[in-house]
């Protein structure tokens, strides 16, 4: 392969030591890190090269980008994703995200990539900025599940500097996953003819190949997105605390006193959604709500995975998708801004039982742990790639 | 009336492990440099992960066992935020809602006698980094060396009740956890650290007044005297009216002698603790609580009726012996090679005492090698090094860890001579040259005897049997 060949691009959520690394906030702007990425050091390792960095939004959990300080991306008054427009142009093979709250999976299924979320723990978090830590994973975004496949590869696997990070042999548990052959699909979910479109042409195709389709019904993604969006906001309220303007990033000008210099550096660099995010998991963790509400979306988070066990028993993967519709409007957010805490429905149930997720032909798979490289197969059937 | 005070300590101590809780930084930094044992995960930098320091865990355990807790075989780490320049990532990584050990109790001796002290808990921590105040400048400095330096924080039920228990509540702690050398425990190096929740009530109630929690008491003496200056300040508010007592935390100034409030209940943060997504529950299974378990030391008290059974020591010896678990080891190993258990005992109490005290070492501060002291007790006892010479090597052992004593005696001519030819020729080199006290002796001064001695002994380097030379040299004045 030569070198245009392996040109990747890398989200900026993930440190770099040779480039700012941002997280599109306002408060890292310049910031230099003393550290990289251990998925960008084991992808340079197998002979990627880094082209360049790619705007997200303010701590990534927005819907495609649109929070960066920099600004949203918009043609014609449609949102856009930085990683998946340098992607799709051909100017790089693949992405290096991190999957916080759905992001990359929004933008593959809209820009017709690949996507890969690999299972929680493969893939060593070391040196990505730090928002929803418990179902935050670093994810690959591709023209092809064969590219997607190579970059996961390579920088998968055990990390000594990530107490998460799964032993080696449970990491290499992945070339033991059955293929796919059953696969349920999840009845009745609110999504737009664009969206359905694709789910119905994915349901052909795998029927034409031989892989069987069930609906089933299932009450627990709502609960699944509820609580997602409470622990989500938790720890990254808890996260980005750090962020003080006393050691690094931005500082206000004007301040008495060490409350002001916090106050008003964060109230001045800070945006809006994350302003949000901030005070409702701030709240989640008061004394007063933390049994009320903390506590019970850890017991729900519990119950989502006991409900994926048991769809997992009868079926290889579950079928649904990624977005409610195939295009964002710049009009549509604006005039619903939490809109995020929404649109999140079909990607918080990977998100937060740390399952792996594809998304190709516009639609997502949800497998069980350490199926990713089963899902990347027969998402090749939507990709209509060679096997 | 009369008030009883009802007292309940939070005890911070620093683990001893060589490094930090999360990171491969050393742990070990007074003196240092600011910030020259920091990197970016102690600093809080943005993409740091904790991973945990096992041996935070094993230390953590011994603990709890020193002080008869129970562990909890899965205990979890949790994130308690709060905003300080000295906690860079805005957040400690503590123990909420499942600490090592728990139920707990700690046995302590007063002048009234003896008590059980219970304890509630004792959780695995980091600590903070430190704020440098420059005045002349009015700017603040942060030194992070001490972030994510290991700490237990042993909390008491409300069981003690006056200073003095208090003060052999702490030696208590810090005897057992120095024995099972997990910590060093000194309150001037900050390795161990007190704050005091005290509330006064009418004696013999059974409801709990209002509590004030006092920090800043940087020494035992200033606990004391915290303690005395907080029950008369709530005795008076409560008898005479002269303020209404809050629930609050009170800063101690030992300067002035006096608390001032820093907080109320109501005024106080809230630290929105909750369970650390990234460390992972640690499960201490059998082998694991079987091994630390199997490390643990003697009790201080079974060791002292040990050796007086088992070694026939005298109670004050043994007292003496297990104050210090360095001084235990130091009396084990000479035991191991002298099998006299009385000269070991003595060797150490004696001559080992006069050079640590000498250099105002504490006990816990001694590495003598107890198999290398007792070698020098056996050249003592076997007559081939004099008392005198053996005191001059054991002070080389403290210099040099390395020196083996009956090596050290005969390269440094500090080996007693058998040779009594050489004795006598020096005796009548002496005699011939201070014919004045051989005069003197034989005229019935006793005292002139000693000096032509210990001319003799000088001259042969203290390597001869006092006895022998004692006899050969009144011979020699008597043939004269």
């Amino acid at each position: 392969m030569n070198e245009m060949n392996k040109r990747i691009v890398v989200d900026d959520m993930l440190l770099t030591t040779d480039a700012p690394t941002t997280a599109g906030s306002k408060m890292l702007d310049g910031y230099m890190s003393l550290l990289e990425a251990e998925a960008l050091t084991r992808a340079k390792a197998a002979e990627y090269t880094i082209g360049g960095k790619a705007d997200v939004g303010e701590f990534s959990f927005d819907l495609l980008g649109e929070t960066s300080y920099r600004g949203a991306i918009v043609q014609n008054g449609v949102l856009k994703n930085a990683s998946a427009e340098i992607v799709a142009s051909g100017d790089a093979l693949a992405a290096l995200c991190l999957d916080v709250n759905g992001t990359p999976r929004r933008a593959a299924a809209q820009y017709a990539l690949v996507s890969v979320k690999p299972t929680y723990g493969r893939v060593s978090r070391y040196g990505t900025i730090p928002v929803a830590c418990s179902g935050e994973t670093v994810s690959v975004l591709a023209k092809t599940a064969g590219d997607c496949r190579a970059l996961l590869d390579a920088i998968a696997g055990h990390d000594d500097k990530d107490g998460t990070s799964l032993p080696e042999e449970l990491c290499n548990k992945v070339s033991e996953a059955v293929p796919v052959r059953r696969v349920a699909l999840l009845k009745n979910f609110q999504a737009d003819a664009t969206v359905t479109e694709k789910i119905d042409a994915a349901i052909k195709e795998f029927t034409t190949n031989g892989i069987e389709v069930v609906e089933i019904d299932n009450e627990i993604f709502a609960a699944a997105r509820t609580a997602w969006n409470v622990l989500m906001c938790a720890e990254l309220c808890n996260n980005v605390s750090r962020y003080d303007g006393v050691k690094y990033g931005y500082r206000a000008e004007n301040f008495s006193g060490i409350d002001e210099l916090y106050t008003n550096s964060r109230t001045e660099a800070f945006g809006e959604l994350l302003k949000t995010a901030i005070l409702f998991g701030s709240e989640t963790l008061s004394t007063e709500n933390y049994m009320k509400v903390y506590d019970k979306c850890l017991r729900t988070r519990r119950v989502v995975c006991e409900e994926f066990a048991k769809i997992f028993s009868d079926f290889d993967a579950l079928l649904l998708p990624a977005c409610s519709t195939m295009t964002y409007t710049e009009k549509a957010i604006a005039e619903n801004k939490h809109f995020v805490f929404e649109e999140n429905l079909y990607t918080a149930p990977a998100s937060i039982t740390g399952l792996p997720a594809v998304v190709a032909g516009g639609v997502q798979l949800v497998g069980k742990a350490f199926s990713e490289n089963a899902l990347l197969d027969v998402a090749k059937i939507l990709t209509k790639e060679a096997n | 009336m009369r008030y009883e005070t009802v007292i309940g300590l939070e005890v911070h101590v620093e683990l001893a492990t060589n490094s930090k809780i999360f990171c491969s930084c050393s742990a070990h930094s007074f003196g240092a440099d600011p910030n020259s044992h920091v990197c970016p995960a102690c600093c809080g930098m943005p993409g740091m992960l904790p991973v945990v320091n096992k041996r935070v865990v094993d230390f953590g355990m011994k603990a709890g066992l020193m002080l008869n807790c129970d562990i909890n075989r899965t205990t979890t780490f949790d994130k308690k935020s709060y905003y300080y320049p000295d906690l860079p990532a805005a957040y400690q990584t503590t123990q909420w809602f499942a600490p090592v050990a728990v139920n707990g109790v700690v046995e302590i001796e007063t002048s009234k006698g003896k008590k059980k002290v219970r304890i509630k808990q004792i959780h695995m921590e980091e600590d903070a980094g430190k704020l440098v105040h420059d005045i002349r400048e009015d700017t603040t400095h942060v030194d992070f060396n001490r972030t994510s330096v290991p700490l237990i924080e042993i909390v008491s039920q409300p069981d003690l009740s006056s200073a003095e228990e208090v003060e052999a509540y702490l030696e208590r702690l810090k005897t057992l956890l120095r024995y099972a050398k997990v910590a060093e425990c000194e309150m001037a190096h900050g390795t161990m650290r007190c704050d005091v929740n005290l509330s006064v009530r009418p004696e013999g109630s059974d409801k709990l007044g209002v509590r004030a929690e006092m920090k800043n008491m940087n020494s035992i003496e200033a606990i004391k005297r915290a303690i005395e200056y907080e029950t008369a300040r709530h005795i008076d508010a409560i008898e005479n009216g002269t303020e209404v007592l809050r629930q609050e935390t009170r800063r101690w100034d030992d300067i002035k002698g006096k608390s001032y409030a820093m907080r109320t209940k109501e005024t106080a943060g809230d630290y929105r603790y909750f369970p650390d997504p990234n460390v992972m529950p640690v499960v201490i299974d059998d082998a694991w609580f079987n091994e630390i378990k199997s490390s643990l030391p003697e009790f201080p008290e079974v060791k002292r009726a040990r050796y007086t059974e088992e070694y026939a020591l005298s109670d004050y010896d043994a007292e003496q012996l297990t104050k210090s678990i360095a001084l235990c080891e130091c009396f084990e190993g000479a035991f191991e090679v002298t099998k006299n258990a009385k000269d070991s005992a003595n060797w150490i109490l004696s001559e080992v005492m006069t050079i640590l005290n000498a250099r105002k070492m504490t006990y816990d501060q001694l590495t003598l090698d107890g198999r290398a002291l007792g070698t020098l007790i056996l050249l003592v006892t076997g007559g081939k090094v004099g008392r005198a010479n053996a005191k001059k090597i054991l002070a080389a052992m403290f210099d040099d860890p390395t020196i083996e004593p009956e090596k050290y005696a005969e390269e440094n001519g500090f080996v007693m001579s058998n040779d009594t030819g050489k004795a006598e020729a020096v005796i009548k080199a002496v005699i011939a040259a201070d014919p004045k006290s051989v005069a003197d002796f034989k005229g019935g001064k006793e005292k002139a005897l000693m000096a032509l001695f210990g001319k003799c002994m000088k001259e042969l380097k203290g390597n001869c049997d006092p006895q022998t030379l004692r006899k050969l040299l009144i011979d020699e004045i008597n043939k004269a």
